[in-house]
């Protein structure tokens, strides 16, 4: 692919103004899935099946199969748009969504067109410098998910030179909110930023609410990012384009500038935009035409004749709206306060997107700045060095429980690095990867004394400035017996050892 | 009159994935035209006081407890597809994307 023409960041930013617009699909983790009592594989406790294991007839769009909702798959929703600060509608139906593609059976994907459960709502999110910024939602609404297509032959697995594909309908039916922004202006220089931060928010609200797992590894959590751009002083907008699953906080930042750039370049040029999906590339940060708009966007939408209306009475509406959790702005200022953080601490989280970690975390019973420690540190480095996201590689409850064990003395700072890195690699909990990989702190004093006289005794001349009061003399014999112990002994316990070893001896 | 042209009917035809014959498209404008034009008639009796509807049975609210229930087996699943690999289905390369 070759590389489109870019323009330079804030020379597009001058001559242009971007329109953002994101519309973000949630998977809610009920136990079945949206219209068939299949377990639900974005529930954590079916995430692992095996292929077509998690089907039931209307999964597969048999004929005769009938679809049925799922009353906690509307609960949820409607929380999720009562959080979204949305009106929830006072009826409201499914629709037939029609195309033909192999990911549904049924020809047809159930969805909501005309009356959405929810709409007109408004999100705020923080961004970098702690300012506020307010998010139109236009419409959240029901659906469900489509199958996992894999495309075998061809040399980029992607669908061009593909031979054929090979179909999992576990995923067809799982429940799906998709919430629609309305069209986002004024966000300027800080657009890539501002995608970010709503996406970042969307995952603390469904977490917070518990209706997902909301990890964008997985698919629980998928953005498309539209954006267009119009001249300075222009009022019609542009023509947009849709960036297709740009699935973590870092590439809707990305996804976003690159965006920009490229269709400043084109426009400044005097060129058109084309209205099209595009797709991002995550190892090459760029997008790359998909289809145009076409004939194949002509889906017919019609009345769901096979389900009926949902219309939510006004006291399950306030019971809902009783249960919401704390709204994030609140949480955050909540969090802060209770976690003792500076300003530059808790930004620093906020910013790494890793405040429900550090959170779960500190309920796992670690101190909330070991936690901030490790996530924003050595867990991040990783995260970035591998280039996903820091929740994907290890769990709140894995990262407390290594805390616990350096809190404990059985690791050192050292090897519960190392520790991290077997949790990283699969190998278990840290307390698994101290015993399959032997890491834990040598704190058997015998084991240590023996060590320290044998360094003793091979250094004498050591030993004698030891005894005539030069201490400092002591860290050749503690590095000795570091090594010795391959670096799993506590330095602190090992030099009060030498101390005490050298007047003896 | 019928809005239903020959391009319409090709154009749907189209959409649905099925192939038709010039003559078949010509004769189909004819009927799905008159069956239109029939329907159209219904518009003509009804008065801005009845709602529209998209269903006959006036019940709303009908949902499914999130229990677990019957599934089919992958054996049973895949026996009712013309290919399969391994626990997958076997379909046609596609060109297209996910909706």
């Amino acid at each position: 692919m070759s590389a489109a023409e870019l323009m330079d960041y804030d020379k597009a930013l001058e001559l242009f103004e971007p329109v953002l617009g994101f519309e973000v699909h949630v998977e809610l983790n009920t136990r079945t899935k949206m219209f068939s009592p299949a377990p639900n594989p974005a529930n954590e406790e079916f995430h692992a099946a095996e292929p077509n294991t998690l089907i039931a007839p209307v999964d597969l769009g048999l004929p005769g199969s009938l679809p049925t909702v799922n009353e906690t798959a509307v609960r949820y929703s409607i929380s999720l748009g009562l959080a979204l600060g949305c009106q929830i509608a006072e009826s409201s139906r499914f629709a037939r969504k029609n195309y033909f593609y192999p990911d549904l059976a049924k020809n047809y994907q159930i969805s909501q067109y005309d009356e959405p459960i929810a709409h007109d709502g408004q999100v705020e999110i923080e961004l970098e410098d702690g300012t506020l910024f307010q998010i139109p939602i236009e419409r959240a609404h029901m659906e469900e998910d489509a199958g996992k297509l894999t495309h075998v032959g061809g040399s980029t697995g992607r669908i061009q030179g593909a031979e054929y594909s090979l179909v999992d309908y576990n995923r067809a039916g799982v429940p799906l909110v998709e919430i629609v922004t309305r069209p986002i202006f004024g966000a300027e220089h800080l657009a890539p930023q501002v995608g970010k931060a709503y996406v970042s928010t969307i995952r603390d609200i469904v977490r917070g609410l518990g209706i997902s797992e909301a990890r964008m590894e997985r698919g629980n959590l998928r953005c498309d990012a539209n954006v267009s751009l119009r001249p300075r002083g222009q009022e019609k907008l542009g023509t947009r384009t849709e960036t297709k699953n740009v699935n973590s906080f870092r590439s809707v930042e990305r996804a976003v500038r690159y965006e920009i750039q490229r269709q400043a370049a084109i426009l400044a040029a005097g060129g058109t935009i084309i209205q099209e999906t595009r797709h991002w590339h995550e190892d090459t940060g760029v997008t790359s035409p998909g289809r145009p708009k076409s004939d194949a966007d002509d889906y017919r939408y019609f009345p769901e004749p096979d389900l009926l209306p949902v219309v939510p009475s006004p006291a399950l509406i306030e019971e809902l709206r009783a249960a919401l959790p704390e709204a994030p702005a609140v949480r955050r200022r909540r969090l802060k306060e209770q976690w003792g953080f500076t300003d530059l601490e808790f930004q620093d989280v906020l910013n790494s997107g890793l405040l429900v970690e550090v959170e779960e975390t500190a309920r796992f019973g670690a101190a909330p700045a070991q936690a901030r420690k490790w996530w924003t540190g050595e867990i991040a480095r990783i995260a970035n060095a591998q280039e996903v996201e820091a929740s994907s590689l290890v769990s709140p409850q894995h990262v407390s429980e290594l805390i616990a064990l350096v809190e404990n003395g059985e690791l050192t700072d050292r090897l519960a690095r190392q520790v991290l890195e077997g949790v990283i690699a699969g190998e278990g909990s840290p307390s698994d990867v101290v015993k399959s990989r032997g890491l834990a702190v040598v704190s058997d004093d015998g084991a240590l004394i023996a060590a320290i006289d044998e360094a003793l005794a091979s250094q004498p001349d050591v030993l004698q400035k030891i005894r005539d009061g030069k201490v400092q003399a002591a860290g050749a014999v503690i590095g000795a017996v570091m090594k010795a112990m391959k670096g799993q002994a506590d330095a602190a316990r090992v030099r009060e050892l030498v101390l005490e070893r050298a007047s003896q001896v | 009159m019928s809005e239903i042209t020959p391009e319409l009917v090709e154009h749907l035809a189209n959409l649905a994935r099925i192939g038709l014959t010039p003559e078949e498209v010509q004769s189909l404008t004819g009927e799905l035209g008159a069956i239109v034009d029939s329907v159209a008639k219904v518009s003509e009796v009804a008065t801005p006081d009845v709602p529209a509807t998209s269903h006959p049975i006036p019940l709303v609210n009908v949902f499914r407890p999130d229990v677990p229930g019957e599934t089919v087996t992958t054996e049973q699943a895949l026996a009712m597809a013309p290919e399969h690999d391994g626990s997958r289905f076997k379909v046609s390369a596609i060109l297209g994307e996910e909706q």
